[in-house]
């Protein structure tokens, strides 16, 4: 497929898609497309959605959608499921909760696969972003694959983080501790109809609180949403509608405060950074592979006829000038 | 490094909730190394066609087991077409009687699995058939 760039500039959910796969197997010259639609960038609402896994992300990012196309805004979803450590395969599920979208020309579901990624993210979700933003739309949810503690990687791409958190899941030292539940700019407490929901509610509130205490005054104050009755589609939508005031209530006071800024300084550093591993060391390490060099390497070194660091010194006194 | 993986949108058009089949097949591609979207039961083909065109796959599956086959099948195949993209190759599966074979095979589908068919014959069927698009 040629002219990718061009074809995800005028509209074309297909060129997008492929570009975003080209993304994910990183093949080779797939920046020129990049290239061509990056001023036609910045202009969305990044959402990230995480949590455990079937804490319900997927329904609830179901009922976003549905509350953003009651506002007229165009939806892109990046929805991110694992993939098996073992094969290498992956079964992405996540667009079973959101059929309802599927011939909604202003709706545009991707599932991405890991790719063994470790942030609960793919590698391509930064720059699948991009295409989505170029593709012109407004509100992009990302939804991160079930995560624990540590998966916080959605912080480096998203303006608007919702952790969403169900009943049983410990106590009040799992709402204290680094991770995860320092990221959140919403909590949702989904399934609230369940036992515990209370007591989570009130963990959860103490803990903002103690945050609060040595933030600034202006601070933004983190909401806990409470979503329960799935089952009542109209309860449902109401309490998800609360929500998505919030995420728009709060994308207010970062551009406000002059914080979205703030928030995409930290995913441009991280972008140049990845641009050059691609343009300067990804080529001589392709070079070094083509020719059996690496292998070569390995031997030598094995052999302790030279050691790494000697080695990396020659190569780049060979290519860095 | 590249590299090229197996895209597969697996799904149930129509008024049809036997789905241990697909699920099971959608798992023993997941160990197969694809990539597998699965999207379940209950779907148009107008859904099933545009979930096509936005996960930029290169096979889908069709699984029915309640007699649509020859209006369901044809139909999403055609919807591929429309939009161009004849290049997705679509495959079916279930009760399908053997009278019913070539209309769906002139319709634009590559292959048809009817019960018996081994997991294995399957994969093999995609990984001979199926090269991910450059």
């Amino acid at each position: 497929m040629k002219e990718l760039g061009k074809k995800v500039l005028a509209g074309d959910i297909r060129a997008a898609s492929r570009l975003i796969r080209n993304l994910e197997d990183q093949i080779p010259n797939t920046h020129i497309a990049m290239q061509e639609i990056f001023n036609n960038t910045g202009n969305a609402h990044v959402i990230g959605i995480t949590g455990a896994p079937g804490a319900g992300k997927s329904t609830l990012t179901d009922e976003f959608i549905y509350a953003f196309r009651q506002k007229d805004k165009s939806v892109g979803v990046l929805a991110v499921d694992p993939t098996s450590p073992f094969t290498g395969g992956a079964l992405l599920g996540d667009r079973i909760r959101m059929l309802r979208h599927a011939e909604d020309k202003k709706v545009f579901v991707r599932s991405l696969a890991t790719r063994c990624s470790m942030g609960g993210l793919s590698k391509a979700v930064g720059e699948g972003i991009h295409v989505m933003d170029a593709l012109g739309k407004e509100k992009i949810i990302v939804e991160t694959c079930g995560v624990g503690q540590q998966e916080v990687e959605i912080i480096n791409h998203a303006h608007t983080v919702i952790v969403v958190l169900v009943p049983g899941m410990g106590d009040e030292i799992q709402a204290l501790k680094a991770g995860l539940m320092e990221v959140a700019d919403i909590f949702v407490i989904n399934k609230a109809d369940r036992d515990g929901a209370g007591k989570l509610y009130k963990e959860t509130l103490n803990m903002v609180h103690m945050s609060k205490g040595a933030a600034a005054d202006n601070s933004w104050n983190i909401p806990v949403l409470l979503v329960e009755s799935v089952l009542e589609p109209h309860k449902f939508a109401e309490s998800v509608d609360a929500i998505r005031e919030k995420v728009e209530e709060h994308y207010q006071y970062l551009v406000d405060n002059n914080l979205l800024v703030e928030r995409m300084r930290r995913k441009t550093a991280a972008e140049i950074n990845e641009a050059l591993w691609g343009a300067i060391l990804q080529p001589v390490l392709n070079n070094l592979e083509k020719d059996g060099e690496i292998e070569k390497m390995v031997e030598q070194v094995l052999k302790k006829e030279i050691d790494p660091y000697t080695l990396a010194d020659q190569i780049a006194s060979k290519y860095v000038k | 490094m590249s590299e090229r993986r197996i895209r597969i949108l697996l799904a149930k058009p129509g008024l049809d909730g036997h789905d241990r089949g697909a699920k099971v097949l959608a798992r023993c591609f997941r160990d197969a190394g694809f990539e597998v979207i699965y999207t379940g039961c209950h779907q148009t083909p107008e859904q099933i066609a545009a979930a096509a065109l936005q996960e930029d796959v290169d096979v889908v599956g069709l699984s029915c087991l309640s007699g649509a086959h020859k209006y369901l099948f044809p139909q999403v195949a055609k919807l591929l077409k429309d939009e161009g993209a004849e290049d997705i190759v679509v495959i079916g599966g279930g009760i399908i009687p053997e009278q019913d074979m070539d209309a769906l095979y002139e319709a634009g589908l590559k292959a048809i699995f009817t019960p018996g068919a081994t997991l294995d014959s399957l994969v093999e069927w995609i990984n001979k058939n199926i090269t991910p698009r450059a």
